[in-house]
């Protein structure tokens, strides 16, 4: 086949799917003349390449399609008929390419009569004036006859014109482009035009020059269309310059240029052997100290760095290539199935593997149509379960830890369980006995089997038996995983996992009983070394290993045991090294013998018999020849499960949240107690979140208690309504400060959430400071400070803080209730006798009265007088010249702190940082309490 | 690194005549035929690293011409007890569903020309290990010859795992 005509056909199958995408965008808003105008142009594009290739059929079709959109342009009204029509010629277009592919270039045999006429009619019938109407069955054999004629000249033409052809394709371009820069003509309009056609071949270029030319002047009235067709005729003349003096300058298309695929693959192949053959030359230097290789060594290193990373980006695309096609594929299954959907998709900048795009195209297709045809229920179902009439698909990609995540939702029935059940039980897949042990979501995955298909109808669209299992083949040939939740009457979600198998990654070397791992550096949060006479040692609360690492408590897992390893009888296990990682929320330690260097690595997909170990992400070579496997930190991460609870308010948190915005939202977690209704208190309140054994849950004196952590941690509920579960665990959440926790025990735990909160309608309930809405909600939220004290009686009055001598006297000030309740009962707990004002003129009138206070909290933001001027005003006073004041504020920018220390305030704390106030008042009453003393 | 190696493909015309190309190997004294067309090639397995919690029959992961090759024990896949030592182990490298793998085998033997109708069902009573992956029997003089059905090796494999 021709090199032209290849091209054309990339590049006409690519305008297609852009004018697919268009057209429907376009049926949902048909007075969007930019939509209107970009199809018209794709489609013009396409009639034109056509015709000067000698491809009547194509352009007869194309044509008739251009007419009728010349039509809407004109204002005739869009139905979706028309709609219909122009993407049924589409289609054909696309047929007829197919086999224009297939046939080397010949033009199949076969009339287009039916459509171009449909086409014809269609554009009579939307035009209301008759001289319009005409025009639409003249033109149409027009370009017929043409070409017709022109076959024997291009066959005679064809080399030589070869400059010409390239120059009417620039001539095309430089049409779309000259709408967008107009100004300025350098040469003037006759000069071109003479010199024009003396320059490239004169017959045919002249003929679409002037036929384009035409149209540009007959389609846009606006201003300068001489400047058009004068820019226009500029790039002809250039570029056919260009040719026949044989250098390539000037060209429009030479910023960009199509290079072959399989060109591409090869050049990543052989950039990943350098890389290997790289690494093992640096460790052939790393053994001797002074090598004169080592400096050119280093050169070549950095230079194969850039070139990896260059070459990665050549395969790098945004997922939303493969999305392309799903916005017509979805207009037409809801014509077909007679329902409204609704196709929203997120994140397609979202940038991948084009290798594994192609691979992920079908299997994507294929599960929206599924969730068009089986998961969205028709209107009238809809409305009756009382959801909006239009379902919607969801469709998201992100990335994930070196993973691709593609969620595709939908809001329709979800799975028919009892289908599914019956369907697993009629292909004896597995016996009722079977099924009863199994959980919901294992018999979900059964859709995934071979073979497997619950419609109860055979549509167009699905339920021929051929569907999932394919999808699942597909997505794990590229190492990916599929899953799925559904529930009933709520809709089902597929999510697929796709790896970046081909990404360099920076990876830490380790050794465990003898053996070398790679760990993603991406999870390294530090290492630690550990010995049992060092200041970092494992220490164990039963049988868990634990490492305290700045106050906190690292959970440990030795790598050995994670991978089941013999571990030597001798070897201590109290010496090594922790690798201490964070994925996600989780934060843990990994026990490894030995750490060696960091190495860059080319990520090597693992063999299919490999693929189920979830604990490895792949494997590489390494410089010295041989292969290692690559820790999987998710895998590991949910390996330890629940054993490392998510360490949710970490100082890592508090920096996040010491720079809240100035819409003071904050994090709330939302869970389940006793009711269906959700409830809610503030993440920073909470320390962390626990599930425990029911079997560890211990009933003493009354009162449940669970062990944790080396004391007893008493758990207190809600109210009486809480789940108490007979078996499996008990999620909670954990509350301490100074060393005692809490335990209050929830149903379920549901989201974590940032949003401003408002309390809107307050309570008198004990343990319940009011509702607020949150994520749309009515939620209640909980007043924390009630339920520590049911834990631990003398929880606000201990004995290290009163061994502070004497309580001081604390007035904080806060215009809101919800910080009046969080907060103050916090400070008490620090061992403060809180004094609560609402507004500024309340704390004057309290000072007024000639009371003292040691220390004062304020608020920022509050009405009439804020917290600056109050600070301003009390610093004025010889009495409180010296009472240390705290300024509390959601809105902490350098400037505000500024603002603040100038108004006399002594520190400026985060609203949402508790620990942060905790230790300035400390801080702040020590030192007063020295100076006193 | 391989001391013969066949390209796949040498065997293809032989199929026509009725005759197939075996390359035989011995595993735990028993001889058994590859057909020479699912051959890669044969080297000497060399610094091969473990797989945690892969399937026993695993040997481990290897780097073969900068191809990652996953290595597989066939006596223990045949049931058979392991060997002692390390010493002049072989391996055949085969590629199957676009991955390549090893089968670690005792010695390689000879490549043979045999009659396609010469083979023979497997014996009814044949250990359901070996029955699972064995083509057909074909009797040479003096000895038997197990034919190695390579899909069956691996298939069963990936389907276990």
């Amino acid at each position: 086949m021709d090199d032209l005509l290849r091209e054309f056909l990339t590049e006409t199958n690519e305008s297609l799917d852009v004018v697919d995408v268009e057209l429907v965008k376009f049926e949902q808003e048909p007075n969007n003349a930019r939509i209107l105008d970009n199809i018209f142009r794709l489609v013009h594009t396409i009639k034109g390449t056509c015709g000067f290739l000698g491809l009547p059929r194509l352009e007869a079709l194309a044509h008739a399609a251009e007419t009728l959109m010349g039509k809407f342009r004109e204002g005739a009204p869009v139905t979706q008929d028309a709609v219909s029509l122009i993407l049924q010629t589409i289609d054909r277009i696309k047929g007829i390419l197919a086999e224009l592919e297939a046939n080397e270039g010949e033009e199949p045999k076969g009339e287009d009569r039916d459509l171009i006429s449909q086409l014809e009619a269609m554009s009579l019938a939307g035009d209301a004036a008759k001289a319009e109407a005409k025009k639409a069955p003249q033109a149409a054999p027009a370009p017929k006859k043409e070409a017709a004629g022109g076959t024997l000249v291009q066959q005679v033409l064809e080399r030589e014109l070869r400059p010409g052809e390239v120059s009417l394709d620039e001539l095309e371009r430089a049409f779309r482009e000259t709408e967008v820069e107009v100004e300025t003509p350098e040469v003037p309009v006759a000069a071109v035009v003479e010199e024009a056609p003396v320059v490239a071949a004169p017959q045919q270029a002249g003929i679409d020059f002037n036929r384009v030319a035409a149209e540009i002047e007959a389609r846009m009235k606006q201003a300068q269309p001489e400047a058009r067709v004068e820019k226009a005729a500029k790039v002809v003349t250039e570029d056919s310059d260009a040719d026949s003096k044989g250098d390539s300058k000037g060209s429009v298309s030479s910023q960009s240029i199509r290079v072959n695929v399989e060109t591409l693959e090869h050049l990543m192949t052989m950039v990943s052997e350098l890389v290997l053959t790289r690494n093992q030359l640096l460790e052939i230097v790393r053994r001797h100290e002074d090598s004169e290789f080592k400096v050119p060594l280093q050169r070549l290193s950095n230079v194969t760095a850039e070139l990896q990373e260059g070459v990665m980006k050549t395969r790098m695309q945004p997922i939303g290539n493969a999305w392309q096609k799903l916005p017509r594929i979805v207009r037409d299954l809801a014509q077909e199935l007679g329902k409204q959907i609704e196709l929203e998709m997120i994140g397609a900048e979202t940038e991948l593997d084009r290798q594994v795009l192609e691979l992920i195209k079908d299997p994507l297709t294929h599960m929206v149509r599924n969730s068009a045809d089986h998961g969205l229920e028709r209107p009238e179902d809809r409305k009756k379960v009382g959801k909006s009439e239009k379902g919607v698909i969801k469709l998201s990609a992100y990335h994930e830890g070196g993973h691709i995540i593609i969620e595709i939702a939908d809001d329709g029935r979800g799975l028919n369980m009892e289908r599914i059940r019956q369907k697993i039980i009629e292909n004896g897949l597995a016996t009722e006995a079977e099924l009863e042990k199994m959980t919901e979501n294992q018999i979900y995955k059964y859709i995934f089997a071979p073979g497997f298909s619950t419609a109860a109808k055979v549509t167009s669209v699905s339920g021929r038996g051929v569907g999932m299992d394919v999808v699942r083949t597909n997505i794990e040939t590229i190492g990916g995983t599929v899953d799925l939740k559904s529930v009933a009457g709520k809709g089902s979600t597929f999510t697929i996992k796709i790896p970046l198998t081909l990404a360099i990654v920076s990876t830490l070397i380790v050794e465990s009983c003898g053996d070398r791992f790679a760990i993603p550096q991406l999870s390294v949060v530090e290492l630690v070394r550990v010995q049992s006479n060092s200041e970092h040692r494992i220490e164990r609360i039963k049988d868990t290993p634990v490492l305290r690492l700045r106050n906190k408590l690292l959970p440990l897992v030795p790598l050995a045991n994670l991978l089941n390893m013999e571990v030597s009888a001798e070897k201590s296990e109290d010496e090594g090294f922790i690798v201490v990682m964070q994925v996600g929320n989780v934060t843990f330690g990994l026990v490894v013998d030995g750490v060696f260097h960091t190495e860059e690595i080319v990520v090597k997909p693992m063999s299919k018999m490999l693929r189920h170990i979830t604990m490895f992400s792949g494997n590489t070579i390494l410089g010295d020849g041989s292969v290692i496997m690559i820790i999987d930190p998710n895998g590991v991460a949910s390996a330890i499960g629940t054993a490392v609870a998510s360490e949710l308010v970490d100082h890592h948190d508090a920096d996040k949240q010491r720079g809240v915005e100035n819409d003071a939202k904050i994090s709330m977690l939302l869970f389940r107690a006793g009711s269906a209704e959700p409830k809610a208190v503030p993440l920073s309140l909470v320390t962390r979140l626990e599930e425990f054994e029911i079997e560890k849950i211990e009933h003493s004196n009354g009162r449940d208690l669970v062990q944790y952590r080396g004391s007893l941690m008493p758990l207190v509920y809600p109210n009486y309504d809480v789940h108490r579960r007979e078996e499996g665990t008990q999620p909670m959440l954990v509350f301490s400060d100074a060393g005692r926790s809490m335990g209050l025990v929830v149903d379920e735990i549901v989201d974590i959430v940032e949003e401003s909160l408002n309390i809107q309608v307050g309570s008198d309930v004990p343990g319940i400071l009011g509702s607020a809405v949150i994520k749309g909600k009515a939620t209640e939220i909980l007043d924390i400070g009630h339920y520590l004290p049911l834990a631990f009686e003398d929880w606000f009055k201990r004995k290290e803080i009163s061994s502070a001598a004497l309580t001081r006297k604390l007035l904080f000030l806060d215009d809101s209730a919800f910080f009046r309740n969080m907060l103050g009962p916090v400070m008490k707990a620090a061992g403060f006798d809180v004094t609560v004002c609402a507004s500024a003129t309340d704390a004057m009138r309290l000072l007024g009265d000639g009371q003292l206070f040691d220390v004062i909290v304020s608020d920022i933001e509050m009405p009439v007088v804020n917290g600056f001027e109050f600070a301003e005003m009390l610093r004025r006073d010889a009495r409180f010249k010296r009472t240390p004041i705290i300024a509390l504020s959601a809105l902490c920018t350098p400037a505000s702190i500024e603002r603040g220390r100038q108004s006399g305030f002594d520190e400026y704390v985060a609203k949402f940082d508790r620990p942060g106030l905790i230790a300035a008042l400390k801080e702040i009453t020590s030192a007063d309490y020295g100076i006193a003393a | 690194m391989s001391a013969n190696d066949h390209t796949p493909g040498a065997a293809a015309n032989d199929t026509h005549s009725g005759q197939i190309q075996y390359v035989t190997v011995f595993i735990g004294g028993q001889l058994f035929g590859l057909p020479i067309h699912k051959v890669h090639d044969v080297f000497v397995p060399e610094s091969m690293t473990r797989v945690p919690l892969s399937a026993s029959e695993i040997a481990g992961v290897l780097n073969l011409r900068g191809r990652i090759v996953t290595a597989i024990n066939m006596r223990r896949r045949l049931g058979l007890p392991l060997r002692e030592g390390n010493h002049g182990i072989m391996a055949v490298g085969i590629e199957y569903r676009g991955e390549s793998y090893g089968l670690i085998i005792d010695e390689v033997g000879e490549v043979l020309n045999l009659d396609a109708a010469g083979r023979e069902a497997n014996p009814a009573n044949l250990d359901r290990r070996w029955a699972e992956i064995s083509g057909g029997v074909h009797r040479l003089s003096g000895q038997l010859m197990v034919i190695l059905d390579v899909e069956r090796v691996l298939g069963r494999m990936l389907e276990a795992a």
